[in-house]
């Protein structure tokens, strides 16, 4: 019968989905059984029975005994199907304690995703296929619903709070994410997709940045103007002149600076590498040495975009 | 329930009985217009006591949040203020129900002082009422966004402002149920002078007898909800 | 005076005999405006509610066929044109459901039918307080125009759901909508305040509470919720104004309120309001199956007390509408739990409804064909509750087409279904005429059709992940979408023809008798249209409501 599960449901895209589905299925025949159990009866003794003058009805008036039969087997089936949702949704419920976690922001109306290296994506999320996802939502204006048809997970997002959805992938490919929650007018486009890879393409994915970094490629200067906010530099680094708690940035490409401790050094790629790997090897006169090591926390092109940025602020 | 009968037929109720011109023709007897009126009256009473219930649930659900700025606010209350209204309240419910019984047993000149003792309270009430938001109003206690009292412990915390948004919303919708009360108080009044209640009809003034103590009552839980609790 | 009839006083077919009928009936006993702007009659402010709310009816019908056909193509396009921008769309789904909710749907049954059958069926003169039913009637009256007033100053986007924070940040004369909201709530409580005094004292000599006709049972339940829940709906909206004009922040997040806060305040008025809603429904098709089969109701008392459980499942079940909106897992389970408890007393009156056809002898006049459909489509408004009660298959189904399909099987198909039927049983009682039969089984196959076309396809297209309330959506939904759409023009036409057929039935002169059904309750005991007064005689009630054993000479 899978084509015809097909025909009502979108493709399964976890063991999860599965398990929904035969519920989802269990239910659906059920239903028809029970609709044909109340729809034949009434369309069979309105024909049976059809109105003929002067007939005298039977004055019945109860039958305790079916009475009690049709409330308490409806109960005891409603019992079962409950207990039966239950299982499946504790398993929805819980995530498993080894989950990699994901953060996702949603305003309106598209989807930020951040990964747990810091790595941030709008719209586009990738995951390593049967490997259990957490994400941890959270809204910045109105309601909205993560909501993945193929692993038949939803969950509203609401500003203030962190809820939590998770899956875990089984099957390859794209996947479409969709908001459920009614947002306003661009809500039925606030669409993301959703790409299960192997963990070498999701690896891949995190060392270059995602696809962010694609929008990026050509435009080197913006890309270090956005790493010098999210990576903090401009907690201690202006680009406008001012002095902050390290050296300004402005004109400082190409310029010959000196050095605590005697020296001085010409501010090319190079020196701008070591600052960032290994801050406290040349400090800056008149500065101090409180600058932590980047290395590890910046990808190749986070520092050439660093270091494009530094060139254009002039 | 009601001042005149307003018969729209002629017909329906040819069954000899002496008319009390306060019967109402879809009635059998002046008891079951009576029995009727009271029903009405208390399930219109149950509405009331749900719709308070609503911000009951909702200053609770807030005080969970915010317990020590809560806690903080309430201090700003007045709280002689609010025990003078508590006793001028539940003495004008006494008076309330010495007029009904006045109004029962046909005293028309004692229904008519105790009406009238029981609007004075209420305008009491509000006078004392009145004090206490102009006080609210020059400190800056005001609700939401316009919320602007100083020395606050937890500066900037919004609790206060919720605190006060539920207060004057509280406060606000039972001075309301006052008001309403007293223009039926006076409703009654004049029709007392004018001698309509009897023993055998009194139904107005019992029914917005009812009605003035679930207003009492309705205060008794908030007296306690925002001047006490510690 | 012996108000049983037999089976002997059936008619079909046209009627022949001439109506016994007083020459002073409540439509002709005081003519002008005033008699009616100013009438304390329950009859006549029945039939201005009636009036009031199939003109919302056709309203709200205006807005969905609107919707269906800018849904006829994923991008919105007709003929060239763009038929709706998605401002527009979010308006036009807003205002189809605020209308249909508040205006239409909550006061139909109970307003017009309710308010012109209760009494007639009580035995008694009129409701208990006949100046707060107009009220009742005018508070609706404000309501609607407040309402309305919205349209012209650009309406709202919210859904009618109203949910924060959208509700409290989005522009438009949101504050007004809820006001009309608010109104129209207080003429609801005004209602049921009055049906339950009127239950309570004035049922006809003779009448216990078990002599009592099941459509007053069904109306009593739906009095009580809205007496116990419609407050509640009153201080969730005045705190929602309060939100937009202070800024209170009790469902504000910025400032540390709780969005989902007001879904459980909402949703606790909501869920009693869907009962408000179908138990009225119900109350109508209690009374055309037992009448139709000419054979006693099955199971009298368990439909009685049906009802009331029903009315009183309804105020613990309110969580099962906010299964992914971030109510704690515990409430969530809980919440799933409790809602199966409504299929018991459903299943219960769906059983009986049908014990009672067996053996009948059933005549199939309009107001039957509609009782039939009722059952059917009800029983898939119902089964399909299942599936969203289900949690596991809930979070999938909800805030999808299937939850959209499956309230319209409820409400329209369950709801407006009994109450097509209810007005065609009662429509020669409130008018004095027949309509014409033939127009009447046609309209209601059609209706049948065109339902079943628009809403069924809405199931799979829940199912296979179509969120609702979506103005663009993926191209492969799209025939299931047109399907749906063809569906709503049958549907629209068969109500069209309805309407145009009763009304074309008030052009004749009256023609109908005292009782052209052989109903057995004491509607049927007074002339068609009733005197002012009701009855000329007070009825007094010596046998039990549905009783067609065929009367023994023993007088």
């Amino acid at each position: 019968m899978d084509w015809f599960r097909n025909i009502m449901m979108p493709p399964q895209g976890s063991a999860y989905a599965g398990e929904v589905d035969f519920v989802y299925m269990s239910l659906f025949w059920m239903s028809v059984v029970l609709f044909l159990g109340i729809a034949i009866p009434a369309v069979y003794f309105a024909w049976r029975y059809y109105y003929k003058p002067g007939r005298v009805t039977p004055h019945i008036t109860h039958n305790t005994f079916l009475e009690i039969t049709w409330s308490v087997l409806p109960l005891l089936l409603c019992v079962g199907i409950f207990f039966w949702g239950l299982k499946g949704w504790m398993e929805y419920a819980v995530a498993p304690g080894e989950a990699m976690e994901v953060q996702v922001t949603a305003k309106k109306w598209l989807w930020q995703f951040e990964y747990p290296d810091g790595t941030r994506t709008v719209g586009d999320l990738h995951v390593p296929i049967n490997k259990p996802v957490k994400f941890v939502m959270t809204s910045e204006d109105v309601l909205h619903d993560f909501f993945v048809p193929d692993m038949r997970v939803k969950h509203d997002l609401i500003p203030g709070r962190f809820t939590e959805v998770w899956f875990n992938p089984t099957v390859m490919g794209k996947h479409i994410i969709t908001c459920a929650e009614y947002c306003g007018k661009g809500h039925s486009d606030m669409r993301g997709t959703l790409t299960v890879e192997s963990d070498a393409d999701f690896a891949k994915f995190l060392e270059t940045g995602g696809t962010e970094w694609e929008d990026y490629k050509t435009h080197m200067q913006d890309w270090g103007k956005i790493q010098w906010e999210r990576k903090g530099c401009n907690s201690c680094h202006t680009y406008d002149g001012a002095t902050s708690k390290g050296p300004t940035w402005k004109g400082i490409w190409g310029s010959t600076v000196e050095l605590e401790g005697g020296g001085k050094v010409v501010v090319d790629e190079a020196y701008l590498r070591e600052s960032m790997i290994n801050p406290q090897a040349k400090i800056v006169k008149g500065f101090q040495p409180i600058m932590p090591t980047f290395q590890g926390l910046l990808r190749e092109n986070e520092i050439q975009g660093l270091v494009a940025f530094i060139k254009s602020v002039q | 329930m009601s001042t005149t009968s307003v018969d729209i037929h002629g017909e329906g109720h040819g069954d000899g009985h002496a008319h009390d011109p306060h019967h109402q023709h879809h009635f059998t007897t002046m008891e079951q217009q009576f029995d009727t009126a009271k029903i009405g009256m208390w399930l219109f009473l149950v509405t009331e006591i749900l719709l308070f219930g609503g911000l009951f649930v909702g200053f609770g659900m807030m005080q969970a949040r915010y317990p020590r700025e809560f806690l903080e606010a309430h201090e700003h209350l007045t709280r002689w203020q609010g025990a003078l209204n508590t006793v001028v309240l539940l003495f004008s419910s006494f008076t309330m129900v010495m007029a009904v019984d006045s109004a029962k047993k046909n005293k028309k000149d004692k229904t008519v002082f105790y009406l009238a003792i029981t609007i004075i309270c209420a305008c009491i009430f509000l006078v004392v009422k009145y004090f206490e938001y102009a006080h609210k109003f020059e400190e800056g206690w005001l609700p939401g966004r316009f919320y602007h009292g100083e020395h606050d412990a937890i500066a900037g915390s919004h609790g206060y402002a919720t605190f006060f948004a539920f207060y004057f919303m509280m406060t606000g919708l039972h001075g309301f149920h006052i008001v309403a009360g007293i223009v039926a108080l006076l409703w009654i009044l004049f029709r007392a002078k004018k001698g309509e209640f009897t023993s055998s009809y009194y139904t107005p003034v019992d029914l917005v007898g009812l009605y003035w103590h679930i207003v009492d009552l309705i205060w008794i839980y908030l007296f306690p909800l925002y001047y006490l609790i510690q | 005076m012996d108000y049983n009839v037999t089976t002997m006083a059936v008619q079909t077919g046209p009627v022949s005999s001439a109506p016994s009928r007083p020459k002073k009936h409540y439509l002709n006993e005081t003519k002008g405006f005033k008699s009616w702007a100013c009438t304390l009659d329950h009859k006549r402010i029945g039939v201005m509610y009636l009036v009031g709310v199939l003109f919302a009816f056709m309203l709200g019908g205006t807005f969905a066929l609107l919707v269906r056909l800018s849904l006829m193509t994923s991008k919105h396009m007709l003929f060239g044109k763009v038929l709706m921008t998605a401002e527009q769309y979010n308006r036009a789904f807003t205002l189809h459901g605020a209308i249909m909710v508040f205006l239409f749907i909550i006061p139909a049954v109970p307003g017009s039918l309710g308010n012109f059958v209760l009494p007639l069926m009580l035995g008694a003169k009129d409701v208990a307080f006949p100046r707060l039913n107009l009220a009742s009637f005018y508070l609706w009256v404000t309501g609607a125009v407040m309402a309305l007033t919205t349209l012209v100053l650009g309406a709202v986007d919210t859904g009618w759901t109203f949910y924060t924070p959208y509700s409290t940040t989005t522009e438009g004369p949101v504050t007004l909508m809820t006001g009309a909201a608010f109104v129209l709530g207080f003429s609801s409580i005004f209602t049921g305040l009055n049906f339950i005094a009127t239950v309570h004292k004035l049922r006809a000599p003779g009448m216990g509470w078990f002599d009592m006709p099941l459509f007053i049972w069904g109306i009593y339940s739906t009095a009580l919720i809205q007496v116990l829940a419609t407050p509640v709906l009153g201080i969730t909206l005045v705190l929602l104004m309060l939100e937009r004009a202070f800024g209170i922040g009790i469902f504000d997040p910025r400032i540390g309120g709780d969005p989902v806060l007001f879904q459980h305040f909402f949703w606790f008025y909501s869920h009693p309001a869907v009962y408000i809603m179908i138990l009225p429904g119900m109350a109508i098709i209690s009374e055309l199956i037992p009448t139709f089969s000419h054979k006693t109701i099955f199971g009298y008392r368990a439909i009685a007390y049906s009802s009331v459980s029903l009315a009183l499942v309804s105020f613990i079940v309110w969580g099962h509408h906010m299964f992914v909106a971030g109510q704690s897992q515990l409430a969530t389970v809980v919440f799933s739990a409790l809602t199966f408890l409504v299929a018991i007393p459903s299943g219960v009156k769906v059983f009986n409804w049908l014990s009672t056809m067996y053996k009948g002898n059933i005549s199939l006049e309009a107001p039957m064909l509609y009782a039939i459909s009722f059952l059917i489509l009800f029983a898939i408004g119902g089964l399909t509750g299942i599936f969203l009660g289900t949690l596991s298959t809930d979070v999938l189904l909800t805030d999808t087409y299937f939850v959209v399909a499956h309230f319209h099987y409820v409400m329209m198909g369950g709801t407006v279904t009994a109450f097509i039927g209810g007005l065609h049983y009662w429509w020669p009682k409130m008018t004095g005429r027949m309509y014409s039969e033939a127009w009447a089984r046609i309209a209601c196959v059609l209706y049948n059709i065109g339902f079943n076309m628009t809403f069924l396809t809405q199931f799979f297209l829940g199912s296979k992940g179509m969120p609702r309330r979506y103005y663009n959506y993926l191209d492969q939904f799209q025939p299931l979408h047109q399907f749906s759409t063809f569906g709503s023009w049958i549907l629209g036409l068969s109500l069209f023809m309805t309407l145009a057929y009763l009304l074309a039935s008030l052009r004749k002169p009256m023609d109908a008798p005292e009782n052209p059904w052989g109903g057995t309750t004491l509607e049927w005991a007074t002339s068609s249209p009733p005197p002012t007064s009701n009855f000329l005689e007070q009825p007094v009630v010596e046998r039990e409501p549905y009783d067609y054993r065929p009367v023994v000479a023993a007088k």
